[in-house]
């Protein structure tokens, strides 16, 4: 029998398979779903502070504008009702995928305010959820601003969260940092019991017709695999944390690739946007085809195996560019 | 017993008890009753509940009409109903009125009086609406203050379920509708001990059944009609005595005791006066003060006016009476005497009082003011010898000589009574925190409290006034804080100091606010003269605060509502600083906690960062300043325009005389040029460089501030240093021709849209197009030069323009300009289009809405004329009827026209053969054509002018018909979709020319946005509280139908181009057209600076197919219809939650926003799908097979 078991932030998963942050929990139906096809936990789509503040202040305005100036119209909307613009409805959300699934729900969080982060954090816990995933980004545009205040405000926030929660906490972090594994350890000793490698970002296009700038999110492919790949196997061993892939993950093969780079889990959303929950099952049938086939008796046994300590050419995941690849050789008796 | 005392206006205090009365009510919007319908709507869509438990079921019609018809079937099977309107709409009520009182049906209908649009429209209070329906049997039944409409909502239901006569309870529009008092609020508990529970099981007993069939609604004969009409004279003998009855039981479960006729003043009053309504709290104040100073004077204060008891009134006067002053609120010309004047006398006389002198006369039409200097004149009058009769009060008539002189300066109101006087710009929330201030005041401390709020006329960049008084005694003064009498006068906007004289209202000590830019030590050097001799004479403490900063800190923009309110609370010392501090901050979690947390947490920052920033200023001995006010328009206006319309624009119009204003309601055109309202704190300015001069931001301009035009380059000879030119582009008016845009500074909003419509960008620096925004203040006199430059300079001849490129139609000058619509308004680039191509030829048919009040509001008129001094020639009717008002025109035009073709042969020898026939076959197809038969008709003027002959003298007065007239019947959704649906289409049936525009903004946009049948699926609107649920009629479909009517749906943003073609086809096509315009509006929630942008999401996303179905093409036979939109490309929600009237049902019921949206997906698919296959069928001689 192959032991396709792992854990995630202290959290015992029946396989790696977890559904990462996105629209895939918005649907309390679709979650059970995802859980009936095997998925092994879920992160939910990520609580915005900072949308919530613009949907507050957007809705303030509209009902303001053109209000109390005319005789008429003294307003031009109704404005009757508890409008859920609040973490309340995300929330009352987690509470009720909690209620509807047996499998792990993870909270998720993106703030702008110090306040807003921790003051939301507690409450995504007391909702229910079994961790919390931070959801890190930062684009600095200024001159002035170093890539050591970024990094120290980021772990100061990591440090203020952890103290307001009991909840095992993971950190998703971006890959654009200077010096990751020293970042990652800061991270750690802050209290990230796990990090999440990597978010994926809108990324401005340029409409040539229009000259305007258009942001999408174009669903992920296999070969976004590798960089997060080569930094938990980079990180695996050298930082105490349990180790989240997402960003790639789309068949069996990626799945064995994040749990060899020392991954305890392989989040994915593009796959399941794309093509359904029943890519669950196949991903796992698959997996454990293969595990067979080579006679591997448990995922665990596989996590770390080609990390960058584990491998024979650790300098493997330092080759940066075409020519240091050229470059290799070894002299020939 | 228990008390609960809360802060309403008269419209909640009504609706309050209506809702908990009633189980269904049929609502339409009408100013301003249209908060009642709103009311209960809002409140049953959250489920609040009856007397008896159950949510009441409320419906909008599509008119008052409908909702009067719609109750009369509701309480014909046994429903308690009601409905809410006022003015136009209680006219449209009356054919039912008269079944419900004939049938005698128990209901009352809660009316906010309104004044009746005669020589013009207006919003504003006074009965006449009430006597226009006096005759139909029902009682009437009026009420003088918020606690009283609340009160009498229901002692009218207690006694109409005893009388079974219906009930009009009736409270003046807007002073008691809309002003915020003190009441004690009736509980259920109260209601329950009130009504009697077998009146109204025996209501339902009545009711239709068809297990106890019976027939209602006979046809009666000559035999019997006349008794039948006689049987219910028992019934309205006993109204009085019932009345009374429920008004003594009222008293035994409130403590408030009233009577059908309620007399106060000296027991032993010589001189009476009657009245009814607000105005009756001014006649008690007054009495009440002269009495206590020894005077024998009193007043009645008329309760139920119909029927009218002779018995109770007799009991309520005096013996001691000589004289009676009767106040009538309206205006019966040709009558002897206004109804209640006529009823006075009709009961003296009856009851062998004929003794008793009595003079009646008018006050207070249409909201004007009635103060106790007003009331007191008229019995000042009484001790005259002979005292004027039939007299008006509160005007200076030195026409007719009725007016009675007053002195402005009494006054009763009571020492101990604080009154504070606010000017707010109408965006910046000063209105909305006032409204919070008097509740702070009133429901926070012992205090009495009454707040009352004026606006002024135009959509946007308004000022608003609040009026607000408390004190430790009741407030009994419905009119407007007087001169000389304010406490505290605030001024929240320092541009309004150079306009406005506000510190009339201060009296002497007073303390003056002034929201300013400037600080403490440099406020001084920047107030007009008059403002600092005021503060210096009336010895005012002057306090100055820099509001704008503190708003620009805390995130709050321009809206310096809550900075206001906190300095206004700290200087007034009403409460202890940090209680007024915490009751501000308990009233903003109140209002803007449903918002969320972000919305509170700003205006809590404006509120502690507000008492660091607010200082005394010191004030000089001296005047120092050489500012002086301005004019409010420039000296060389028309005499018209600044003794009359400039006297209005200052706010004064209150001073002119009777004989200064037309008799008939005719006003002169283009007079929004002379009010430079200079709101635009930014202004496009234009890149010649750049510039590819396409003429889109001319086009979409909704106010006419954007102007391009080509000319003779030597014209530039004299220009002024900074105006700015290019060489013309144009390929018919080059080379030799410039070319400029131009912007009106002072005219501008600031609205944007003509830089999101320009296509052009820098190709170094994307961001900068051929028109930028940039700051008004120092461009304002350079451009205003030039705007000045610009506009002297000659129009092209319309003769060599081809208006059917977007470029070229905007070289046609705008003849509707400056208007007082919304900045960034989506319907006045298409009402400006019509001016611009059809103008000078062009006569308009305006329902009422927003597009007759932007367009018809006084003091001026956006409708222009041009060098010639042609223009359109604009008219507003009714709201329902606008449709067959153009058709009327149509029918004249037609019929006059033949007429003179008639005549014409008759004057051969006189015109000359060649000149008759040119008249008689004259092309008009082109604008060439047109002028050529202005020509002929100036020569036939000419020639038959000469002639003695009364058939010569008829072919003159019609001729001018022989020029082609474009008819243009324009309006709201509102108006086509609903109330004036029937009449649209009959005139759609009726195949005359006539052009009909629907400015289709999706609600009732000038009501406030109710929804209307063009309201889409899914989207939130007043009436549609939880979203509407079924889809928006497709009005082009049914028009489609008659296979004869020109159709197109049109989308300026989404397509200038088919705009263009289509209105230009539609004007061509000689029988009816219909043009339905999608219209962005401040109603939809959404940056009106980028609403093209969404007029091309609305395309693309189905909502809005754009097609053109030409019948003239039908008869070459080709398929008429041609659809000019895409496929649908994106999904309806990527349009539709760009607007908050959508994205608010998401946020208030996710479930229901989807389950809505994925409905109103599909009807954009099915509509589509059917427009293919219409627009794919096969014509006789199409070749597509």
């Amino acid at each position: 029998m192959t032991d396709l078991s792992t854990t995630y932030l202290g959290l015992p998963l029946k396989n790696p398979l977890v559904a990462s942050a996105s629209p895939l929990s918005k649907k309390i139906e679709r979650a059970k779903r995802l859980e009936e096809a095997g998925i092994a936990a879920i992160v939910m789509y990520s609580l915005f502070e900072e949308q919530i503040i613009h949907e507050s202040l957007e809705l303030d305005h509209y009902l303001n504008r053109g209000s109390e100036s005319f005789a008429e119209a003294l307003s031009y909307l109704p404005d009757g009702g508890l409008y859920g613009i609040s973490p309340e409805k995300y929330l009352n959300h987690l509470a009720g995928l909690k209620k509807a699934l047996s499998i792990p729900v993870i909270g998720s969080l993106n703030g702008v305010s110090k306040g807003g982060w921790t003051n939301y954090a507690r409450k995504i816990e007391e909702a229910g959820a079994d961790a919390l995933e931070l959801n890190l980004y930062f684009i600095p545009t200024e001159l002035d601003m170093t890539s050591s205040d970024i990094e120290n405000m980021q772990v100061e926030l990591v440090a203020e969260v952890k103290s307001a929660i009991k909840i095992p906490l993971a950190v998703k972090i971006s890959p654009f940092v200077t010096a990751l594994p020293n970042f990652a350890k800061r991270l750690v000793e802050a209290g990230a019991n796990g990090l999440v490698l990597f978010n994926r970002f809108y990324q401005p296009d340029f409409d040539l017709d229009e000259l305007e700038i258009r942001h999408s999110l174009d669903l992920s492919t296999s070969a976004e695999l590798r960089l997060p790949l080569r930094w938990i196997s980079i990180l695996y061993g050298k930082v105490n944390a349990d180790f989240a892939l997402t960003s790639g993950v789309h068949t069996h093969e990626d799945v064995l690739k994040a749990m060899m780079a020392g991954a305890k889990v392989a989040m994915m959303a593009s796959n399941l946007l794309h093509n359904g929950e029943q890519v669950v099952g196949l991903m796992l049938n698959d997996l454990e085809a293969w595990m067979k086939e080579r006679e591997y008796e448990s995922i665990r046994q596989m996590q770390g195996s080609m990390s960058q300590k584990s491998v024979k050419e650790p300098a493997a995941f330092e080759r940066a560019n075409y020519m240091k690849v050229l470059g290799s050789f070894r002299d020939l008796p | 017993m228990k008390k609960t005392t809360v802060m309403m206006d008269g419209n909640e205090a009504t609706a309050s008890v209506a809702h908990r009365l009633n189980e269904v009510i049929a609502i339409y919007p009408i100013t301003p009753s249209s908060t009642m319908g709103e009311l209960a709507d809002e409140w049953s869509a959250k489920g609040k509940k009856n007397l008896w438990g159950t949510v009441p079921l409320v419906i909008e019609m599509q008119s008052e009409g409908g909702a009067a018809g719609t109750v009369h079937g509701a309480l014909q099977t046994g429903a308690l109903s009601t409905t809410f309107t006022a003015s136009q709409g209680l006219l449209l009520m009356i054919p039912n009125m008269y079944k419900i009182a004939g049938e005698l049906t128990s209901t009352v209908f809660h009316v906010a009086a309104r004044s009746l649009a005669a020589h013009a429209l207006s919003i504003f209070g006074d009965h006449q609406d009430v006597m226009a329906a006096r005759q139909t049997g029902w009682a009437l039944f009026s009420s003088g203050s918020v606690q009283e409409a609340h009160d009498f909502a229901a002692i009218a239901q207690m006694a109409t379920l005893k009388a079974r006569i219906p009930f009009l309870h009736f409270f003046d529009g807007f002073r008691t509708s809309h002003e915020i008092n003190k009441i004690t609020i009736l509980s259920d508990e109260d209601l329950r001990s009130l009504l009697d529970e077998d009146l109204i099981r025996a209501h339902r007993e009545r009711a239709l059944n068809p297990n106890r069939p019976v027939l209602r609604g006979t046809a009666q004969n000559p035999d019997v009609y006349f008794q039948a009409r006689e049987t219910v004279n028992p019934f309205y003998a006993a109204v009085p005595a019932i009345t009374q009855e429920a008004m003594d039981r009222f008293a035994q479960v409130t403590g408030r005791q009233y009577h059908l006729f309620d007399y106060y003043g000296h027991p032993e009053a010589e001189r009476v006066a009657i009245i009814m309504g607000s105005g009756g709290e001014t006649g008690e104040a007054t009495v009440k003060y002269l009495a206590a100073r020894g005077e024998k004077v009193g007043v009645i204060r008329v309760r139920l006016y119909r029927p009218f008891s002779i018995e109770h009134f007799l009991k309520a006067l005096p013996k001691t009476v000589k004289s009676i002053a009767v106040f009538d609120r309206t205006k019966e010309p040709g009558a002897l005497g206004e109804p209640l004047y006529q009823d006075v006398v009709n009961a003296l006389v009856e009851s062998g009082r004929a003794d008793i002198k009595v003079i009646g006369g008018r006050y207070g039409l249409s909201s004007k003011e009635f103060t106790p200097a007003m009331f007191k004149a008229a019995l000042d009058e009484l001790a005259k010898p002979e005292p004027k009769n039939h007299f008006t009060v509160g005007i200076y008539d030195d026409v007719s000589h009725t007016s009675l002189d007053y002195d402005p300066s009494f006054s009763v109101e009571e020492e101990e009574t604080i009154r504070c006087v606010f000017f707010g710009l109408g965006s910046d929330g000063t209105v909305g925190a006032n409204k919070n201030s008097i509740k702070i005041i009133g429901e926070e401390t012992d205090n009495y409290a009454q707040g009352y709020f004026v606006y002024d006329s135009k959509k946007s960049g308004t000022m608003t006034i609040s009026h607000l008084r408390f004190g430790p005694k009741p407030i009994q003064a419905p009119y407007v804080i007087e001169e000389n009498q304010a406490n505290f006068v605030a001024c929240h906007q320092f541009t309004f100091l150079e306009r406005f004289d506000m510190l009339k209202y201060a009296k002497e000590g007073a303390v003056f606010l002034l929201n300013s830019l400037y600080g403490a030590d440099e406020v001084w050097d920047h107030l007009p003269l008059e403002v600092q001799r005021d503060i210096i004479q009336k010895k005012l403490k002057f306090y100055v605060i820099n509001g704008y900063e503190v708003a620009e800190k805390t995130g709050m923009g321009g809206r310096v509502n809550t900075i206001m309110q906190t300095a206004f609370f700290a200087i007034s010392g009403i409460l202890p600083r940090e209680a007024a501090i915490a009751e501000i901050k308990h009233a903003i979690e109140k209002t803007y906690g449903k918002r969320g947390e972000a919305v509170v947490r700003k205006n809590f920052e404006a509120v502690d960062r507000t008492l660091e920033h607010l200082r005394e200023v010191k004030v000089p001995a001296e005047v120092t300043s050489k500012i002086t006010r301005r004019p409010p328009v420039p000296a060389d206006a028309p005499e018209f325009v600044r003794n009359v319309l400039g006297e209005m624009i200052g706010f004064n119009g209150d001073r002119i005389p009777v004989s200064a204003l037309p008799v008939d309601g005719t006003f002169p055109t283009a007079t929004t040029q002379w009010e430079k309202r200079n709101i635009a704190l930014e202004i496009p300015v234009w890149e010649p460089d750049l510039c590819i001069q396409c003429g889109k931001c001319v086009m979409v301009c909704p106010h006419a501030v954007i102007r391009h035009k080509v000319y003779d380059e030597k014209l530039l000879a004299g220009a002024p240093e900074t105006f700015k030119h290019t060489a013309s582009k144009f390929k018919e008016f080059s080379p030799g021709y410039a070319y400029t845009v131009q912007v009106s500074p002072e005219d501008c909003t600031g609205c944007t849209l003509c830089v999101e419509a320009c296509p052009v960008k820098d190709k170094s620096q994307a961001g900068r197009k051929a028109i930028n925004m940039a700051p008004q203040p120092p461009l304002r006199e350079q451009e205003a030069k030039n705007w000045e430059f610009f506009m002297s300079i000659p129009d092209l001849d319309r003769k060599l323009i081809n208006p059917s490129t977007i470029k070229n139609s905007q070289l046609l000058r705008p003849l509707f300009e400056f208007s007082g619509a919304c900045a960034g308004c989506g319907e006045t680039p298409y009402v400006k289009l019509v001016s611009q191509l059809f103008g000078d030829r062009a006569v308009i048919a305006n329902a009422t809405g927003c597009s007759s009040i932007y367009g018809g509001n006084l003091p001026t008129t956006p409708w222009a004329v041009d060098s010639k001094g042609r223009g359109p020639a604009w008219s507003n009717s009714l709201f329902e009827d606008n449709a067959e008002f153009g058709l009327g025109m149509r029918l004249t035009i037609d019929k006059q026209a033949e007429y003179a073709r008639e005549l014409l042969p008759l004057f051969e020898k006189e015109l000359g053969k060649d000149l008759v026939d040119a008249i008689l076959n004259a092309d008009q197809s082109s604008e060439t054509g047109i002028e050529a038969q202005r020509e002929r008709i100036a020569q036939l003027r000419e020639k038959l002018g000469r002639l003695d002959d009364p058939r010569a003298k008829d072919l003159i007065s019609v001729a001018d018909n022989l020029v082609k007239k474009s008819v243009w019947i324009i309006g709201g959704d509102g108006w086509a979709y609903d109330i004036g649906y029937g009449g649209l289409d009959h005139v759609l049936a009726s195949g005359r020319n006539v052009n009909i525009l629907v400015l289709d903004t999706e609600v009732y946009s000038n009501t406030g946005g109710q929804a209307s049948k063009a309201t889409p699926r899914a989207a939130v609107a007043k009436f549609a509280m939880s979203g509407k649920s079924l889809p928006k009629k497709d009005l082009g479909l049914i028009a489609m139908s008659y296979g004869y009517v020109y159709v197109a749906r049109v989308a300026m943003g989404a397509n200038d181009q088919q705009t263009l073609r289509a209105f230009l086809e539609a004007e061509s096509y000689e029988g009816p057209s219909l043009i339905i315009a999608y219209s962005h509006c401040i109603a939809h929630g959404y940056d009106m600076a980028k609403g093209l942008e969404q007029q091309k999401l609305a395309v693309q996303s189905g909502h809005w197919p754009m097609y053109r179905y030409d019948p003239r093409l039908a008869v070459q036979g080709h398929n008429p219809l041609v659809i000019e939109s895409k496929e649908p490309s994106i999904p309806l929600a990527q349009y539709a939650y760009n607007e908050t009237r959508y994205k608010m049902l998401a946020q208030l019921d996710e479930a229901r926003a989807e389950e809505l949206m994925q409905k109103a997906q599909q009807d954009a698919k099915s509509r589509w799908a059917l427009y293919q296959q219409m627009a794919s069928m096969h014509y006789n001689g199409d070749k597509k097979e």
